[in-house]
């Protein structure tokens, strides 16, 4: 990995010296700024905590301006200052470089590019790049006219992100995401082996095993292991007794290991009362972000078991093997470990997805919802392919993401309830809104109990994203069929009113696409977090980030980005990085987080542009984005 | 043909039980939508489903409650079988402990279900015995495996011993494959026929004499014709899935 980045500076600065060669003074090398060493930086999503919190992205915030919003907010901005066009400080969002915050300079927002003759070049270059990034940036600004030079751009600036990844097969292990597609397979049972292919051994299991990018591991504090993504546990006991050693030598210690690394390895350990957790990524998430998925781990359990039922298990016997309790949970926990694997927007934003709909409609939806309300009922939810469409609730609680993170992995990940065709009813723990007590849950697939509609779900290849359902929570387990009542009454209440339609075709159009919102923008994906609402938006993944490992590889760029954004240390506004695979931009103000990914010869101009324009349109589409407030009652 | 027909319909709540992982979801994905899922992830809570069968005199429309088998969900039980007229009591046949469990099951529902419950006792995964392989897919008539008892590979209770516990207790005995299909629809229809008229609160019209079989020794008897095999071509034209 690091090769090849020395590689690609190598050959920038190459360039560049033709270019300095034509007629701008060469810029005289500039002393290196204390930065961590190349090998820090360069691992510093492995290398863990104290790395972590210090900007591992390449900022370069010449020019930065503060701008007031209509909606009174001010947000820091990046402007057309330098091009960025050949400056690919390789690797993307993890060179460590950082300059500061240049707000202060007085800089004109727009157009500071036109520098005057009285100021030096050199006083505005970001003085933390090594001199070759920095040459070539004088050099793209002084020669930009040049013919040859704009042919080139011209041409360059359209390359979409991670076309070289895309392209470049034999050098996919750089990118570390070789095998991706496999992640998510089995490893083969030693009984299938034996009578199958014979040929499998305990060797071949553990290369498979050894082989996957990312494990989560749950065992007791006494070392029974509970559960394991990736392996049976016949074939991990072991390493789980390790892992066990080393957890308790320090817990022993009163010092509690909170993560390592073991080669290109990140572990991060969860220690939740008698139970740890423990994440092995190879995956390039920070220590914050490990934490935060074996913390949904964590509340899947208890959303099984609830906390005194955990404690008491644990309480009479420590050595309890919980996987009996756990029995059947296995494939909740599987299919959440996948989606972060996968890379989950909304667990990094720690926000919600809603389902695009004019505000008009919602607000149909939400009386119909409330009209026909059951006395029974705590919080009432419907929800279109992952995505939440109304709400309901009383005045004095509200629903919070990680619980509704589990009920949507129950509906929509694994298939427990939706495989079954009827109607649901199930007992579950929202650890976040009550750890100490179940509630209960009816869950009704609009589409799928008229057994007409079953055949043609079936053939077609992604039925989740078509899926609505409607969830109704009571804390009364006896409340079935007064649910279910109320359901019918909606149902039908919805489909007389045609919004049940709207819903559909809403859910079928699918997320907005980049050419709607910002047409001629070179952006290729974006999030948009609504943090008042703790909601967010993001472009439709088609058709560049379909398949699985281009998919993970724009979700490892965003979580590097919140990981730079949202380090202790970091006190980042704006951020935009270039990297040789992609450029990519985070934008935090009081009112949204946004981050977008382009590809990476597009200028910091046009990019900003872009954002700009997004921003504008999730201002406008506010109200059909987001939910805001909903029905309560 | 009987559909057009109006008839006394009435409906019945039915309730499966058993340890996790025995079938009973594929039993009713079976029964309900004649489909099969390999490696079905496991049921949480309770599902609710909804099918109905017709009987030469009358339609029974089965309101399904398939439970969680897992052991923290047994408290939620007497919910479902609460006002239960009929018992879905599912094993493996190729694993013991769920026939004991089984069992504790049909022990518990004579004490605190509904005095009149009818009880079917059903050995599920007949595919998975080699006595079955061979003709279950073709035709569910001959591979009845009444008497055929333990030879096949992964069977390990055997039929008479599960069949001769049936008798004890009065219940309804099946053999079934989910995955096959075999004997599923049977199960449904001769609990049908089993649940005695006068449990049957929403029956309306007089035509519904007929068909009505009692619970107990009766039972048996017409659970053994359908074992039999002549009234299976019947039964699966009968019911409407």
């Amino acid at each position: 990995m690091d090769e090849r980045r020395e590689a690609g500076t190598g050959s920038n600065v190459s360039i560049n010296s033709n270019k300095t060669n034509d007629g701008a003074t060469p810029p005289p090398p500039l002393p290196r700024r204390p930065k961590p060493t190349s090998e820090a930086s360069s691992g510093a999503l492995q290398v863990g905590a104290p790395a972590q919190s210090k900007p591992t992205t390449a900022v370069s915030s010449i020019d930065i301006a503060t701008l007031s919003f209509p909606d009174g907010s001010r947000g820091t901005f990046p402007t057309t200052a330098m091009r960025a066009i050949s400056t690919p400080v390789p690797g993307g969002a993890r060179s460590g470089y950082a300059t500061p915050n240049r707000e202060g300079l007085g800089l004109s927002p727009m157009g500071s590019n036109e520098l005057s003759d009285s100021v030096s070049v050199m006083s505005f270059a970001p003085t933390m790049r090594p001199p070759g990034d920095l040459a070539s940036l004088v050099a793209g600004e002084l020669n930009k006219k040049s013919r040859a030079w704009n042919l080139l751009r011209s041409q360059s600036a359209n390359v979409p992100p991670f076309e070289s990844a895309r392209t470049e097969t034999l050098n996919n292990n750089d990118t570390g995401l070789a095998g991706f597609e496999r992640e998510f397979d089995d490893i083969p049972d030693l009984t299938v082996s034996q009578s199958g292919e014979g040929s499998i051994t305990d060797e071949d299991r553990l290369a498979l095993w050894k082989a996957k990018m990312k494990h989560y591991m749950i065992l007791s504090s006494a070392g029974k292991p509970i559960w394991s993504r990736h392996g049976d546990l016949s074939l991990i006991n072991s390493y789980m007794g390790v892992v066990q050693t080393i957890i308790s030598f320090y817990e022993g210690a009163k010092d509690p290991l909170l993560g390592f690394t073991a080669g290109n390895a990140r572990f991060v350990i969860l220690t939740e009362g008698p139970l740890y957790f423990v994440a092995i990524s190879r995956l390039e998430e920070s220590d914050a972000q490990l934490r935060s998925q074996l913390d949904a781990l964590y509340m899947q359990i208890l959303s099984t078991l609830t906390l005194p039922a955990l404690r008491n298990i644990f309480a009479h016997r420590p050595s309890t093997d919980l996987r009996k309790p756990l029995e059947g949970t296995e494939s909740l926990l599987s299919s959440l470990a996948d989606s972060f694997t996968k890379g989950l927007p909304s667990a990094l934003l720690g926000a919600l997805e809603c389902l695009k709909l004019r505000k008009s409609q919602r607000h149909t939806i939400n009386n119909a919802f409330l009209k026909l309300r059951s006395d029974k009922l705590l919080y009432g939810l419907i929800v279109a392919g992952g995505k939440l469409v109304s709400v309901i609730r009383p005045r004095k609680h509200s629903l919070h993401p990680s619980d509704l993170q589990l009920i949507f992995n129950m509906l929509f990940e694994s298939g427990g309830i939706k495989s079954g065709g009827g109607e649901n009813w199930v007992p579950l723990c929202l650890p976040a809104f009550n750890n100490r007590g179940y509630l209960y849950m009816y869950v009704s697939f609009f589409d799928g109990r008229t057994d007409s509609t079953e055949p043609p779900q079936q053939e077609s290849p992604s039925p989740p994203e078509d899926e609505i359902a409607i969830i109704l929570i009571s804390p009364d387990k006896e409340s079935f069929y007064e649910l279910k009542e109320m359901r019918d009454k909606v149902e039908t209440c919805l489909t007389k009113n045609g919004t049940l339609d709207i819903i559909r075709n809403a859910t079928r159009a699918g997320r907005p696409k980049i050419s709607d919102i910002a047409p001629g923008a070179q952006i290729s994906h974006f999030l948009y977090k609504s943090r008042a609402n703790v909601q967010f938006s993001m472009s439709a993944l088609e058709p560049s980030f379909t398949d699985l490992t281009a998919r993970r590889r724009l979700m490892s760029l965003y979580h590097q980005l919140h990981a730079s954004m949202h380090g202790r240390h970091s006190h980042l506004k704006v951020l935009h990085a270039v990297g040789r695979e992609a450029a990519s931009l985070a934008w935090i103000t009081p009112i949204f987080e946004l981050y977008c990914v382009a590809g990476p010869n597009i200028s910091r101009g046009v990019m900003a542009q872009g954002a700009n324009k997004i921003i504008q349109w999730a201002k406008r589409e506010e109200e059909r984005l987001f939910i805001i407030g909903g029905g309560v009652f | 043909m009987a559909d057009s027909v109006p008839k006394p319909s009435s409906s019945v709540k039915l309730v499966l039980l058993g340890e996790a992982a025995v079938g009973k979801s594929s039993l009713v994905l079976r029964f309900v939508n004649n489909d099969f899922q390999e490696n079905k992830e496991p049921t949480i809570g309770a599902a609710f489903l909804t099918q109905k069968c017709n009987l030469p005199t009358r339609t029974i429309k089965f309101e399904i409650w398939d439970t969680a088998g897992q052991e923290r969900f047994a408290s939620l039980a007497p919910m479902y079988y609460r006002n239960a007229q009929a018992a879905l009591v599912v094993y493996d046949l190729t694993k013991p402990t769920s026939l004991i469990k089984a069992k504790h099951w049909v022990a518990e529902l004579q004490r605190q279900a509904s005095p009149g419950i009818v009880i079917a006792l059903v050995g599920n995964k007949l595919d998975l015995t080699s006595d079955s392989t061979g003709t279950a897919e073709d035709d569910g008539e001959s591979s009845a495996a009444a008497d055929s008892g333990d030879s096949g590979d992964a069977r390990k209770v055997s039929t008479e011993e599960a069949k001769t516990y049936a008798e004890e207790e009065s219940l309804l005995f099946f053999e079934t494959s989910a995955k096959t299909g075999h004997n599923v629809r049977e199960v449904f229809t001769a609990i049908a026929n089993a649940i005695p008229e006068t449990s049957l609160k929403s029956a309306r019209g007089p035509g519904a004499g007929a068909g009505g079989v009692g619970a107990g020794r009766n039972n048996e008897e017409q659970q053994r014709v359908n074992l039999g095999g002549p009234r299976d071509p019947n039964a699966k034209e009968g019911c409407a899935c």
